[in-house]
């Protein structure tokens, strides 16, 4: 068994409350949302915040709205209700099937899309028990000084493990935060960094509120995951992509790829795609151009090598279930 | 604190901060429901919170006030129920460490769906792990409760 190390709980009704307590409780204070991604992480030992406080009773972070042409959606809404909305599987179709990809049922009952979005970075030689870690030598990202994936490496590169990432990233979402400054707005593109040790931009006194996905015509998306079991396991491959189409041609085509390192990658290939009629796209050269963009290091499960011939394989499919290139 | 379980108020000695599994199995007695993992992968610890399955090694039993808690002995009201039954009958249940998580998922599956076929039984127990069964005999009992709850044959 893995005892939880010992700390106080605070469930605020407001947004203002939970600030409050951010700010009265100093550093030492985490933020818990469904908690199954924090709580197993507490249990190894790779955090022990004297304060929790949760984001489940405050009722403006739970919801999904739509507001004109912008679907948006409550932090503290759950993978299971994202993934079965009807705006959602209709018109933003790779987020519900990146949220439906998210663990087991269970995991999606009590997980929230703004846990999923601030999922802590995983690795092989970081998700383990103290003992674990302890035996095998600390690491950069907790406890120690090196780092075991990359040899003499000075940067933690734990990979960006969330299934709704990639997804939002292609659906071009913003994120909506608040903080003892107050609100602000960011593209999700400028919301994860290439740090390992903390791969978003949120200052820790931030709270995130809401996701707003814009909703255009004539857009479709589709989310791909490699992963060895069809349930419970995270991505060792996630990739997402987006189009954007009139008249039988592509006005934009975006795919992006999570899973890799600590930051999610936007494929610059894909921009070959602009312009072209629907047939015509050149499947098979953008899955080649993603494969060579894409370098997925030794840091979860699953052989480098092999996960990277995956990303050709997952753009083919999702560009072929866009209805793009020859049949 | 307060907890509601298998439909009784319960005053328990017990910190919001305990998660919610060792509340139940300790200070409540309801040792049915069984750790695992104790990190959320093998789901032997599936209770239902308002109706929905969940794991209780990740749920602090202070997120758990105010909702409805089912466990496994809430199942079986002087004998056991047609789905545990049917668990019995059918070969679903063999070492039995998975059993009252399979129940709960399964439960959870058959009332909001009344006639389940074998890709929605999949899903509702996919966060469940079994190394004894193989799983088709779970599918099976599951798949023979439900003509049981529908009234049919046993
Ligand atoms: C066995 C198992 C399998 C899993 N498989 C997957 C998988 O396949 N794919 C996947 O993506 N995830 C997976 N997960 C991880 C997790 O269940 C999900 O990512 C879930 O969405 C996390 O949400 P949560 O609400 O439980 O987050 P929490 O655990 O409550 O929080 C996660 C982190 O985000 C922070 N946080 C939460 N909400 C906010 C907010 N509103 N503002 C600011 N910070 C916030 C917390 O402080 C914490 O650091 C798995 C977990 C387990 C145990
Ligand atoms: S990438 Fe390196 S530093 Fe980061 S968690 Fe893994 S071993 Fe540690
Ligand atoms: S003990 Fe809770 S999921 Fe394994
Ligand atoms: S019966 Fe033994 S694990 Fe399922």
């Amino acid at each position: 068994m893995l005892p939880l190390p010992s700390f106080a709980l605070y469930a605020p009704t407001t947004l203002d409350d939970a600030l409050a307590l951010l700010r009265d409780h100093g550093p030492d204070t985490t933020l818990i949302a469904g908690g199954t991604d924090l709580l197993p992480n507490m249990k190894h030992g790779l955090l022990a915040p004297r304060h929790l406080v949760s984001l489940a009773q405050i009722p403006a972070l739970r919801g999904v709205w739509v507001e004109g042409d912008v679907l948006r959606l409550g932090a503290m809404t759950n993978l299971e209700t994202v993934a079965a909305h009807e705006v959602v599987l209709t018109r933003a179709a790779a987020l519900a099937e990146a949220a439906l990809s998210v663990g087991g049922p269970h995991h999606r009952r009590m997980g929230t899309l703004g846990g999923n979005l601030c999922l802590d970075t995983r690795c092989r030689y970081f998700n383990q028990t103290y003992f674990w870690r302890e035996a095998l030598g600390f690491c950069l990202k907790k406890d120690g000084t090196k780092c075991h994936v990359v040899e003499g490496g000075q940067r933690c590169v734990a990979a960006a493990s969330n299934d709704t990432a990639a997804a939002l990233l292609a659906l071009e979402a913003t994120i909506e935060l608040v903080g003892p400054d107050g609100a602000r707005s960011l593209p999700i593109r400028d919301f994860y960094t290439a740090d390992g040790i903390a791969n978003t931009t949120r200052a820790p006194q931030e709270i995130v509120v809401a996701v707003r996905v814009p909703l255009r015509p004539a857009r479709a998306s589709v989310y791909e995951k490699l992963r060895r079991r069809a349930a419970i396991d995270f991505p060792m491959i996630s990739l997402a992509a987006r189009l954007d189409a009139e008249e039988g041609r592509v006005n934009a085509l975006e795919i992006a790829v999570s899973a890799l390192a600590a930051r999610p990658r936007m494929i610059r290939a894909a921009s070959q795609a602009q312009g072209k009629s629907l047939a015509e796209v050149p499947r098979a050269a953008i899955a080649e151009a993603a494969f060579k963009e894409c370098a997925p290091l030794p840091n979860i499960e699953g052989d480098p090598a092999w996960r990277k011939k995956l990303v050709r394989v997952l753009a083919d499919r999702a560009l072929r279930r866009l209805g793009l290139g020859p049949a | 604190m307060k907890l509601q379980v298998n439909g009784v108020m319960h005053e328990v000695e017990a910190s919001p901060t305990a998660r919610l599994l060792d509340v139940l199995r300790g200070p409540l007695g309801l040792t049915g429901t069984k750790e695992g993992c104790g990190e959320g992968e093998c789901g032997s610890c599936t209770i239902l919170l308002d109706g929905l399955p969940v794991n209780a090694c990740l749920v602090l039993a202070g997120q758990a006030e105010g909702a409805e808690i089912l466990t496994v002995e809430g199942l079986a009201a002087g004998q056991l129920a047609p789905l545990q039954q049917c668990f019995v009958d059918d070969g679903g249940a063999q070492c039995g460490i998975c059993t009252p998580g399979m129940l709960i998922a399964a439960e959870a599956l058959l009332r909001r769906n009344k006639a389940p076929d074998d890709a929605e039984i999949r899903e509702a127990i996919a966060g469940n792990i079994c190394r004894c069964t193989g799983y088709q005999r779970i599918v099976d009992a599951i798949k023979h409760a439900a003509v049981v709850r529908a009234g049919g044959a046993s």
